[in-house]
């Protein structure tokens, strides 16, 4: 569809000119809501790696907390770059995911109750963090250390705003490019046979434990990437809003709304809730402290019962039954 | 009493029951006979209203029953003692005959349908507080009548009564279930096992495929030429 | 340490581990019978027990009565849960279930911000202190446990005893089966429902003995709940009621022999861990 192509270049194109597009005193605000945009969708987009193949985590932020947490404390404390931080970082939640992965997968740990250990997982990295408020900061979180006049690329601080956008815009194109590539790839055949029926699966030769465990950790190590950009964008980092069942649920949350088998759905969802959130936000403002957000959990129970194949896949199911009943074969 | 006419049904884009018509009349006894996956099962469940046809119309004793949900159907006097069972494990032996009777009118004569059951099936009363799980093939089928007529039902569906047993529990069941016949219930029995119910009752017809493909007094099929190869071995 | 200490907390663990189980039972009855996970269950103990607060505080009445609005306000909210946010997506997939509830998480939490601030907020009762060989006993700890376990014994006759609750324990072996006796299944869905509710509220109003209430208090025991009825094998009763007080007694040793949220950690390692020994739950049998 070359007319498709036309569309994501030009689209890019804007995305990629819009920091310097004149705005007046509203670009500081664009940006940084463009900013968690990126961000948060490529956790998303991390996050449905391993939903869409039914894998359902309600603990994603064990990853996004360790990754921010490493980097931040990391560089507070020994003055360790960013970039060898998020190394670190990496290497830390993909040791959760394996240490979490290989008893899970290997003892057909499923459903409701996957679910609710990767919760219990959440809830454990936060309540250490908070166990150890003494190099932690415990609930009040910390600030990262500023790096002053060696701001730049290698302590990952910048003052402008507009290197962070361009760094989560790229970050969420690779995000974008990786899920691109699971969806073309073996795997992602194997891991649909196993969301369909593992021991049907399991009885045709493909290695069930294996897929499970590769596609968490990919899934564990971006989101601990994502972790690691938002601490260095946000300079401030708190248990409650990157681990425990919050962030998990809103992770969560995005995908399903955007549409979860979906290339664009998790940057559907989150443009879509950030948007509500922060519009609830403008209109409340301090004056109600709680009523936006009240609002938001409310709209979110609705959206989710009366679209619970989320955007793309309500838009899809429409679509659908305006070209006709399909004409399928008998199950 | 209970009235199929062109009951059209089936599961997401499967159909498992084309156009099927039957009848059972008040005191028969009634099989439907067929090999595996003809939809025999479907038609029970389309009948207790677990599915819903999607054309077509069953009346009982007067009333349109199509669509309507399973738990008012049984109000109307229909039981069905599903296939394999589906005992309550974890309940015991009277729990589980407590919850057939679970209809306000049917919770009414509670003690006088214990009775019967009982009476009927004299092993049960002995196992009362033994749980349903740990029972054996042949007792957990005379539990699931038994819990059937805890209803006080009109007419009873049998699915594949015989599933799973052995040999001998299988003689043992059809002859029970001819003892409830004999008390006077009505009854449409689905059934593989086509020999043993054919000796049990008054007509049957034939499903295959998902539909109708022949009825008749219960001894003339016996006699047809195919069914007896096809079915009876001979 | 001085062993007084490690006793102490050992019955400390005890008698938080009889609430513990009001809540566990709860949710896993919930579970048992209706497939779903209330993520936002200790959420509305949480509304409870400001109920408790409100009518106890600010309206003077005795705690016991404000304790009996609490029950009402946990059957009734159980009840509007279920027809509002529940029947609607019961076939859902269950990762949207896992989102309803978890929306009305939000909700309720954010709902609670808007209208009672995050103050925390006591109830101030005058109760003795039991002193028995050096152990400090508090009533504030001892009543909701006898209450407690009174009332998981009256749960366990209602299931067992009564006609609705035998087909509850029905429902939740077989569906199907139990419509096919013509229990409307809506109907025990709410009976089901309020139960739970009800038990919401009861845990509300002992919980509000020992501890203040604000709005993310279902944080301090919501994940913590369901560890719990995992623990024990989801819509185990019997499983449920142990593991609330294997992991109390954790979480009481574990805080005074370290500190209190590593007494929470290690509890919730040793779920983790659990759940690859016995994968279907502490009771679970040996595949």
């Amino acid at each position: 569809m070359s007319r498709g192509r036309l569309l994501r270049g030009a689209l890019l194109a804007v995305l990629l000119v819009a920091p310097f597009v004149p705005m007046g005193g509203v670009r500081q605000y664009v940006l940084h809501v463009a900013i968690q945009i990126f961000i948060w969708s490529f956790i998303g987009q991390a996050w449905s790696l391993m939903g869409r193949f039914g894998l359902v985590s309600l603990g994603h932020g064990a990853f996004l907390g360790v990754g921010a947490y490493t980097t931040t404390l990391l560089w507070n404390f020994y003055s360790l770059t960013p970039w060898i931080g998020a190394l670190l970082a990496v290497a830390a939640a993909v040791a959760i995911a394996v240490v979490l992965g290989i008893p899970c997968f290997r003892f057909r740990v499923v459903g409701h109750y996957f679910a609710l250990v990767t919760l219990a997982v959440g809830e454990v990295i936060r309540l250490l963090i908070i166990a150890e408020r003494d190099w932690t900061g415990g609930s009040l979180g910390a600030s990262l250390k500023t790096a002053g006049t060696a701001s730049g690329l290698w302590t990952l601080q910048f003052a402008d705003k507009r290197v962070f956008y361009y760094a989560s815009l790229g970050m969420f194109l690779a995000g974008l490019w990786v899920w691109d590539r699971v969806d073309r790839s073996m795997a992602r055949s194997a891991l649909q046979a196993i969301g369909e029926d593992e021991t049907a699966a399991a009885s045709v030769g493909i290695h069930v434990t294996r897929f499970k465990l590769g596609i968490t950790v990919v899934s564990a190590a971006l989101t601990a990437l994502g972790g690691v950009l938002y601490a260095q964008y946000i300079s401030y980092v708190n248990p409650d809003t990157l681990s425990g069942i919050g962030v998990s649920l809103k992770i969560v949350f995005a995908v399903v709304l955007g549409g979860m088998y979906s290339l664009m759905g998790p940057l559907v969802g989150t443009a879509l809730t950030t948007a509500l959130s922060e519009g609830l936000r403008i209109a409340f403002g301090l004056k109600f402290l709680g009523m936006a957000d009240t609002i938001y959990g409310l709209l979110l129970i609705i959206f989710i019962i009366f679209l619970p194949s989320g955007i793309y896949g309500s838009i899809r199911n429409a679509i659908r039954r305006r070209s006709g009943a399909s004409k399928t074969a008998p199950a | 009493m209970l009235e199929l006419s062109g009951v059209t049904a089936g599961y997401g884009h499967f159909t498992a029951l084309w156009d099927v018509s039957l009848r059972v009349a008040e005191g028969e006894a009634v099989a439907v006979v067929g090999p595996n996956g003809a939809g025999k099962t479907t038609l029970l469940r389309v009948i207790s209203g677990l599915i819903a046809p999607r054309s077509g119309g069953i009346v009982f004793e007067g009333a349109e029953l199509a669509g309507h949900a399973a738990h008012d159907i049984v109000a109307h006097g229909i039981a069905h003692v599903p296939e394999g069972r589906r005992l309550f494990p974890g309940l015991t032996v009277v729990e589980n005959l407590k919850m057939g009777a679970f209809r306000p009118s049917a919770r009414a004569r509670y003690r006088e349908s214990l009775e019967r059951v009982y009476t009927l099936f004299p092993v049960l009363a002995e196992r009362q507080k033994q749980r349903a799980g740990s029972l054996s093939g042949g007792e957990q089928q005379m539990l699931a009548i038994g819990r059937a007529l805890m209803s006080q039902p009109k007419i009873i569906l049998l699915d594949e009564p015989s599933l799973g047993l052995a040999p001998v529990m299988v003689l043992r069941v059809f002859d029970l279930i001819r003892r409830v016949r004999e008390e006077g219930y009505t009854i449409l029995v689905v059934e593989q096992n086509v020999r043993q119910v054919l000796k049990l009752v008054d007509r049957a017809y034939l499903l295959e495929v998902g539909r109708i493909k022949m009825e008749g007094r219960a001894a003339e099929l016996a006699e047809q030429d195919f069914v007896r190869k096809a079915y009876l071995g001979v | 340490m001085d062993p007084i200490f490690l006793v102490e907390a050992a019955i400390n663990g005890i008698l938080l581990g009889g609430v513990l189980a009001l809540l566990a039972l709860g949710l896993n009855l919930i579970f048992g019978v209706l497939d779903i996970v209330w993520v936002a269950y200790v959420d509305l103990v949480m509304v409870c027990m400001y109920a408790v607060y409100f009518f106890n505080v600010a309206f003077g009445w005795p705690i016991w009565a404000a304790g009996l609005v609490s029950l009402a306000a946990g059957a009734l909210l159980g009840v509007a849960v279920h027809l509002l946010i529940i029947s609607p997506i019961l076939t859902s997939a269950p990762i949207n279930q896992f989102l309803a509830t978890g929306g009305l998480l939000f909700f309720l939490q954010s709902a609670a911000t808007f209208l009672w601030t995050t103050d925390h907020r006591t109830v101030r009762l005058n109760l003795p202190s039991y002193e028995i060989a050096g152990i400090f006993l508090p009533a504030t700890r001892i009543i909701p446990f006898a209450i407690s376990i009174l009332a998981v014994i009256a749960l366990y006759l209602f299931l067992t005893r009564t006609y609705i609750g035998t087909a509850i324990r029905a429902v939740s072996q077989d569906r199907d089966a139990m419509s096919l006796m013509g229990a409307s299944p809506q109907r025990i869905y709410i009976v089901t429902s309020a139960v739970g509710g009800l038990m919401a509220g009861l845990a509300g109003a002992l919980l509000i003995f020992q501890y203040s209430v604000h709005p993310f208090f279902g944080g301090q025991f919501g994940p913590l709940t369901f560890m719990i009825c995992v623990l024990g094998g989801l819509g185990n009763m019997v499983g449920a009621f142990i593991a609330s007080f294997i992991m109390s007694e954790i979480i009481a040793i574990g805080g005074v022999v370290i500190s209190t949220e590593m007494g929470y950690v290690i509890a919730f390692v040793i779920f983790i861990v659990m759940m690859f020994v016995r994968p279907g739950g502490i009771l679970a049998k040996r595949e």
